[in-house]
C-alpha cells in the first residue's frame, strides 16, 4: 500500500537530504492547502454562491486568476472551497477506518486464530474482495449520492486496511517482554492493547493514516467525478473536472486546474508520509 | 437522387464512377446519446425506441409530420361519424411486413387491442383509454368505436405507441422488430449500433433516397463531439451538449439545426406542500427566476422562454411571460406578505438531463438571492420517478414535460404537482368534447391564462430540438413533434 | 500443500457465498422500480403491474435469490429486465472490452515498472534514482481520469490522433480495437506502473541486501551480475502479488476510465443498469468482479504458499 523506498543501511547524505527534502516539501505543500482551505472559510476572492452567467467562461487573467466556470463563478475560489471538501471528506474517513479497524485489528490479535480472530479477518477479505469504488456505487445506489454516503463508502474501505496493519504489529508485540510482564502482572486483554500495544503502532498508524489520506482525496476526487461525491452548491474538484469535460476543447482551463489542485495535494501528502516514515520508524516497509 | 444517377448512368462511362460515388453516399450515420433498451416501441416509454424504429420501420394508422400536424400513415383515409363515436379508417393496400406477410385490417385490430388490453404493458396505455371496441370492417377497413367523444385520437394514434405490429412477429419483436416501414432492421450490435437498410419492395408510400441507415450510441458529450467533428456520424438530431454547438456551426463543414420540440421545461411545484400551496409564495418563486440567465447558463442560449406550459410554436400559444418577470424585489415582498420575509427552506430534486442538473444550480442560486434557501439534490430517473413523481415528496423539480399537448395534467389532481382547480377540471372536460376549432384555441388560451395566472409551476422555456447534421444533408427534421429521426425524407445534396 | 489449498478453497467458497448475499440483499433494496422506469411517466398503475408480473418481479426475495444463486452456479445469470435478453449476453459483449482494457494496461504498467525500479535499485542513491522515483511519486498522485482527460486534449483533441471516446468492437479489426483501447490503457496503466516501479526497487534492494545475495557479492560477483542471478528472481514475489492486486483493480477500477472514454465495458454496464434499476444485471457484474478479485487472492495465495512453506501454517 505504502510506496516507499526501503530503509538505508548506511544513510548516503543525498538520502538524508531528500528525505527532509520529502518531509520539507511535502510539508509545505500541505501548509498551502490547508491553510487555502482555512482562509476560504471566511474569505474567497469571489463568492462561489452567486453565479454571474455573463461574465462566463472566461480565460484566467484578472481579476479571475483561474479563470471563471460555465457559470460565471470564479474558478480560483471554487478550488479553496473544494480543498475543505476533499479534506473533510479524506479526514472523516481516514478516522472511521482508524476508529473501527484499529480496535478490531487490535481483538483479533489478542489471540490468533481464534474464532474472533478469524471472524474478523474473513469479514476484512470480504471487504477487500469488493473493489473500493463498487462499495462506494451500491451505498450510493442505496442511500442516493452525497458527501456523506462518499464519506462511508471510503470509509468502509479503509476498515480492513488498518484492521490488518494493527493486527500483523500486535502480534509480534504480543511476544516481547513487556507485554508478557503486564500480563503476569494481571492485565486485561482490552487494557494491554490500550496502554502498551496502541501506543507502539502509533507511528505505524500515522504514517499509514497519511497514506490513506492521500487515496481519500483520490477517492473522493474520483467519487465526485462520476457524480457520487458532494452535491452542488458544494464545490468539489471531482465535480469540476467532471462538468468542464464537454467544454475542455475551449476551455481548457477548467479541466487544468482542479487537476492540479488534486495532483498536489497527494503529492504533498505521499511525500509528508515518506519523510515521516523516515522519521517516525525507520523499520517501517511496505505494509501491504 | 435516384433519376439523376441513372441519367449519369446513361450518359457516359466516365459518370460511372460519379454514379457508383453517389450510391455509396445513399448511406448514413446517425448519432444518438441512449441506445434503445430494446426494440418493441408498444412497450416501453424509452424515447430512443422511436428515435431509431419511428416511421423508418414501424408505421401505424396516421403519423406525425415534421410540423407536428397528422398526417394520413397507413390508413389512407377515414370517415368519423357526427356524434364523433365511430371512426372509419380505409387502410392502403398492397402494404407488407418485412417478413413478407400482407398487412391488413386484422393487423389492426390486433394491435390496439393489444395495447388496451388487461395485461397490456403499453407506457400509454390511457392513450387508448375512450375506444371501446375496433372491428374489421372489410379486408381494408376499420371500424374503431369510442366510449365517449375524442378531438385527438388521430393524434392519439399518430405516437409510436400506436404503431402497428403483427401477430406473427410479435414474440421477437424487443430483438428482431419486424414492420411495415420503408427501411427494415438488418442488427443490433449492443452497446454500440443497429443497422437499417431499405426495404426492397416497397412500394405503399413516398421512395427513400437512403439505401442503409447506421444509428450509433454516443452517450458521452465529449465522444459525441468528437464522433461529428471526425464525420464518424453524419448526423447527430439531439445533440448532447448544447456549449459544443457554437463550434459546429462555425465550421463550414456542418449545419446545426436549432427547432422546437414539445418539451415545456417547468420548475414543478408541489402545490401541496406548504408554503408552496400559497399562491403568493409561487408567484414570489416565478419571480424571483430570471429565465435569460437559465436559458444561457444552462442551455448556451438555445431555448424559447415560456409564461404557460404551452409550447410557442402552436398556433393557439399566448405569450405569458409577462405575468412572472424577473422581479426579485417584487418577490421579497410578495414574501414578507406569505408571512415568509425571512425566508424559506425546500427542496430542489433534480433527474439526470443536464437542463435540469444546470438549470437547477441556476434556479438555486436565484432563489437563494430573495431569500430562499434551496436543497439540491441529484437524482437518478428511477429514483425521481419514484421519490418527485410517484412519493410526491419533493418541493420543486426540474423536468421537461417532452409529451406534445399535455396541459390536461394540470387537470388531474392527483398528478405529481397536485395543482387541483376544479375550474381548470371543468375547462378540459369542455375542451376535450369541443371539435370546432375557433372555439377549442378560445378555450386552450383560456387554460394557459390560468395556470399562469396561479402560478402553478414556474414556467422555464421550451426545450430546443438541437442537432447537428453534415452540411450536404438535406430533408432532416428541425423540429421536433415527437420524439423521432424521420429518415423517410433525408437525402445528400450533390 | 494440498490440505492449505483445499481450506484456501473452501474458504473463497464461503466468501463468494456471503458476498452473493451482501451483494442481492444491499441491491435489492435500491430504491426504485425496473418497470416504473421502463414505463416512464404516463404509465398507469395496472400497466407497471402487469410489466412487473412479466419480469417476473412479483416472486419473493428468496425465491429471486435462490433463482440467481442456482442459475449462477451452472454459469446462467438470467435475464435482464430492461434488454430482455440474457445477462450471460449481455456480460459476454462487455468482458470483451473491459478484459483486453485490463491486461493491455496491466502489460504496460509492468512494461514500464520493471526497467525503471531495476534502475533505480541498481543506481541506488544516485540522481538517476532520485528523479525517477521523484517521477514515480507524481504518477502516483495523479488521478487516473483526469490523466486520461488531459491525454483527450492532447491527443485526441488537438493532434487528432486518436479518437477521444468509443469502442468500434472487435469485428471492425483488431488494429481498430486496439487503438481505440491505447489511450484508456495508457491513462489506467500509468499511476499503476508507478506503483509497480517503486514496489519493484524496495523489493530488489530488500534481496540485496540479503545474505544469500551478500555472499555472492562478496565472492566477487558484480552488482549487476548480483542483481541479474540471485536479487531479480527473489525480488519478483512480491512484485508477482501487486501484479496480481493491479489486475484485479484494473478490471474494477477501469469503471472511471470506461466513463471518461465511452468504453462499452463492464463499467458502463454498472452505471447504466444501476440508474435503469436493472438489478439482476447490477448483482451479476458486482458478482463477477468480486470473484475476480477473490480468485486472484486465491491464487496469490497460493503461489506464496508454494514459494514459502512457512506461510501456510499462518493466516
Amino acid at each position: 500500500m505504502s510506496l516507499t523506498t526501503a530503509p538505508p543501511r548506511k544513510p548516503s547524505l543525498l538520502r538524508t537530504i531528500t528525505s527532509s527534502l520529502n518531509l520539507t516539501l511535502g510539508l509545505f505543500i500541505i501548509v498551502v492547502f490547508f491553510g487555502g482551505a482555512l482562509i476560504s472559510l471566511v474569505w474567497t476572492p469571489f463568492d462561489v454562491a452567486s453565479l454571474d452567467i455573463p461574465n462566463k467562461l472566461k480565460a484566467p487573467g484578472l481579476p479571475h486568476l483561474m479563470g471563471t466556470d460555465h457559470f460565471g463563478r470564479d474558478v480560483f475560489s471554487m478550488i479553496l472551497v473544494g480543498a475543505r471538501t476533499s479534506i473533510a471528506v479524506a479526514v472523516v474517513a481516514v478516522g472511521i477506518g482508524m476508529g473501527l479497524g484499529v480496535p478490531l485489528g487490535l481483538a483479533a490479535a489478542v489471540r490468533p486464530g481464534s474464532f474472533m480472530d478469524e471472524l474478523i479477518m474473513r469479514g476484512n477479505d470480504l471487504v477487500f474482495a469488493f473493489p473500493a469504488l463498487l462499495i462506494a456505487i451500491m451505498i450510493t445506489a442505496v442511500f442516493g449520492p452525497g458527501a456523506v454516503n462518499a464519506i462511508l463508502a471510503i470509509g468502509i474501505f479503509n476498515i480492513p486496511v488498518f484492521a490488518r496493519l494493527s493486527r500483523g504489529a500486535a502480534l509480534s508485540l504480543w511476544t516481547r517482554d513487556f507485554v508478557l510482564s503486564a500480563r503476569v502482572a494481571g492485565k486485561g486483554a482490552v487494557r494491554i492493547s490500550y496502554e502498551h500495544i496502541l501506543p507502539n503502532i502509533l507511528n505505524l498508524l500515522i504514517v499509514q493514516g497519511t497514506i490513506q489520506f492521500s487515496l481519500g482525496i483520490l477517492a473522493e476526487a474520483g467519487l465526485s467525478y462520476v457524480g457520487l461525491g458532494a452535491q452542488p452548491p458544494i464545490p468539489s474538484w471531482g465535480r469540476m473536472l467532471a462538468e468542464s469535460q464537454t467544454m475542455i476543447s475551449f476551455a481548457p482551463h477548467l479541466a487544468l486546474f482542479p487537476g492540479l489542485a488534486i495532483v498536489f495535494t497527494v503529492l504533498g501528502l505521499n511525500l509528508m508520509g515518506d519523510g515521516l516514515r523516515d522519521i517516525l520508524d525507520p523499520k517501517i516497509r511496505r505494509e501491504r | 437522387m435516384k433519376f439523376t444517377s441513372k441519367l449519369a448512368f446513361a450518359a457516359s462511362a466516365l459518370a460511372l464512377s460519379v454514379s457508383a460515388a453517389w450510391a455509396d453516399s445513399g448511406e448514413i450515420s446517425v448519432g444518438m446519446a441512449l441506445e434503445p433498451p430494446h426494440l418493441d416501441p408498444t412497450s416501453a416509454a424509452a424515447g430512443a425506441i422511436d428515435q431509431v424504429l419511428y416511421a423508418n420501420v414501424f408505421q401505424g394508422l396516421t403519423r406525425f409530420a415534421s410540423d407536428g400536424s397528422i398526417i394520413p400513415g397507413l390508413a389512407e383515409s377515414w370517415t368519423i361519424s357526427d356524434d364523433g363515436l365511430t371512426y372509419v379508417f380505409q387502410l392502403r393496400h398492397g402494404v407488407k411486413f418485412h417478413d413478407g406477410t400482407d398487412f391488413d385490417a386484422s393487423h389492426v385490430v390486433f394491435s390496439l387491442d393489444r395495447a388496451r388490453a388487461e395485461d397490456s404493458t403499453n407506457a400509454q396505455k390511457a392513450l387508448f383509454a375512450d375506444i371501446a371496441s375496433v372491428k374489421t370492417g372489410d379486408h381494408y377497413s376499420v371500424i374503431v368505436t369510442l366510449s365517449k367523444p375524442n378531438g385527438s385520437l388521430l393524434f392519439n394514434l399518430a405516437w409510436g405507441d400506436a404503431v402497428i405490429v403483427s401477430p406473427e412477429s410479435i414474440d421477437t419483436i424487443k430483438e428482431k422488430p419486424i414492420g411495415t416501414g420503408p427501411f427494415r432492421f438488418v442488427e443490433w450490435v449492443k452497446g454500440d449500433r443497429i443497422e437499417l437498410e431499405r426495404t426492397p419492395d416497397y412500394s405503399w408510400g413516398d421512395q427513400v433516397a437512403l439505401d442503409k441507415v447506421t444509428f450509433r450510441f454516443i452517450s458521452d458529450p465529449t465522444a459525441a463531439f468528437a464522433a461529428v467533428m471526425s464525420e464518424d456520424v453524419d448526423v447527430f438530431p439531439v445533440f448532447p451538449a448544447p456549449e459544443n454547438l457554437a463550434q459546429f456551426d462555425a465550421d463550414p463543414r456542418f449545419q446545426v439545426l436549432v427547432g422546437s420540440t414539445e418539451g415545456e421545461t417547468i420548475l414543478s411545484t408541489n402545490n401541496k406542500l406548504p408554503p408552496l400551496d400559497d399562491v403568493r409564495v409561487r408567484k414570489a418563486i416565478a419571480h424571483a427566476i430570471d429565465r435569460k440567465a437559465i436559458i444561457d447558463g444552462a442551455m448556451f442560449g438555445f431555448g424559447t422562454p415560456i409564461g404557460t406550459h404551452f409550447a410557442p410554436h402552436n398556433p393557439a400559444y399566448l405569450d405569458l411571460t409577462g405575468n412572472s418577470a424577473y422581479d426579485p424585489e417584487m418577490s421579497k415582498s410578495l414574501l414578507a406578505e406569505a408571512g415568509l420575509a425571512d425566508g424559506f427552506t425546500t427542496t430542489l430534486k433534480l433527474p439526470p438531463p443536464s437542463y435540469a442538473r444546470r438549470g437547477g444550480e441556476i434556479i438555486a442560486a436565484q432563489l437563494r438571492e430573495v431569500g430562499i434557501n434551496v436543497e439540491i439534490s441529484n437524482l437518478e430517473w428511477a429514483q425521481w420517478l419514484e421519490q418527485v413523481f410517484r412519493g410526491k415528496d419533493f418541493g420543486l423539480t426540474i423536468v421537461s414535460h417532452t409529451e406534445p399537448m399535455d396541459i390536461g395534467i394540470y387537470a388531474r389532481p392527483d398528478y405529481y404537482f397536485q395543482y387541483d382547480n376544479p375550474e381548470f377540471q371543468a375547462l378540459i372536460t369542455e375542451l376535450n368534447a369541443e371539435a370546432k376549432a375557433d372555439k377549442r384555441t378560445e378555450l386552450l388560451h383560456k387554460a394557459q391564462t390560468m395556470i399562469s395566472e396561479d402560478y402553478v409551476n414556474g414556467y422555464l422555456f421550451q426545450l430546443a430540438a438541437t442537432g447537428v447534421a453534415n452540411a450536404k444533408l438535406q430533408g432532416l427534421w428541425v423540429n421536433a413533434p415527437t420524439q423521432a429521426t424521420d429518415l423517410t425524407g433525408v437525402s445528400w445534396a450533390e | 500443500m494440498l490440505r492449505y489449498s483445499l481450506k484456501r478453497f473452501l474458504s473463497l467458497l464461503i466468501s463468494l457465498l456471503v458476498a452473493s448475499i451482501v451483494i442481492f440483499v444491499v441491491i435489492e433494496i435500491v430504491p426504485g422500480d425496473p418497470a416504473t422506469y421502463m414505463l416512464g411517466i404516463n404509465a398507469q398503475e395496472d400497466t407497471i403491474a402487469a410489466l412487473r408480473e412479466e419480469l417476473g418481479l412479483n416472486a419473493s426475495k428468496l425465491e429471486r435469490y435462490w433463482n440467481w444463486l442456482s442459475g449462477m452456479m451452472v454459469g446462467d445469470f438470467g435475464t435482464s429486465y430492461t434488454y430482455r435478453s440474457p445477462v450471460n449476453e449481455l456480460i459476454g459483449d462487455r468482458i470483451w472490452v473491459s478484459l483486453p482494457l485490463a491486461l493491455i494496461a496491466l502489460t504496460l504498467s509492468t512494461a514500464i515498472a520493471f526497467p525503471i525500479g531495476i534502475i533505480a535499485a541498481s543506481r541506488r542513491g544516485s540522481v538517476t534514482d532520485m528523479s525517477v522515483m521523484g517521477a514515480t511519486q507524481l504518477g502516483v498522485a495523479i488521478p487516473n481520469f483526469w490523466f486520461a482527460m488531459i491525454l483527450v486534449l492532447i491527443f485526441a483533441i488537438n493532434l487528432r490522433w486518436f479518437a477521444s471516446g468509443g469502442f468500434p468492437g472487435w469485428d471492425e479489426g483488431v488494429f481498430a480495437g486496439l487503438k481505440a483501447l491505447t489511450l484508456p490503457a495508457i491513462a489506467l496503466a500509468l499511476p499503476q506502473a508507478s506503483i509497480l516501479a517503486r514496489v519493484m526497487r524496495t523489493s530488489l534492494l530488500d534481496t540485496l541486501s540479503e545474505d544469500f545475495v551478500r555472499t555472492a557479492r562478496a565472492k566477487g560477483l558484480s552488482k549487476a551480475k548480483a542483481l541479474r542471478r540471485h536479487a531479480l528472481r527473489n525480488a519478483l514475489i512480491p512484485v508477482l502479488t501487486i501484479i496480481g492486486l493491479q489486475f484485479s483493480f484494473m478490471l474494477a477500477g477501469a469503471i472511471i476510465i470506461e466513463n471518461v472514454f465511452y468504453l462499452p465495458g463492464l463499467g458502463r454496464l454498472i452505471f447504466q443498469s444501476i440508474s435503469q434499476r436493472d438489478l439482476i444485471v447490477v448483482e451479476s457484474v458486482v458478482m463477477l468482479l468480486v470473484f475476480a478479485v477473490v480468485l486472484v487472492n486465491f491464487f496469490v495465495d497460493l503461489t506464496y504458499a508454494l514459494v514459502d512453506p512457512r506461510l501456510r501454517g499462518r493466516q
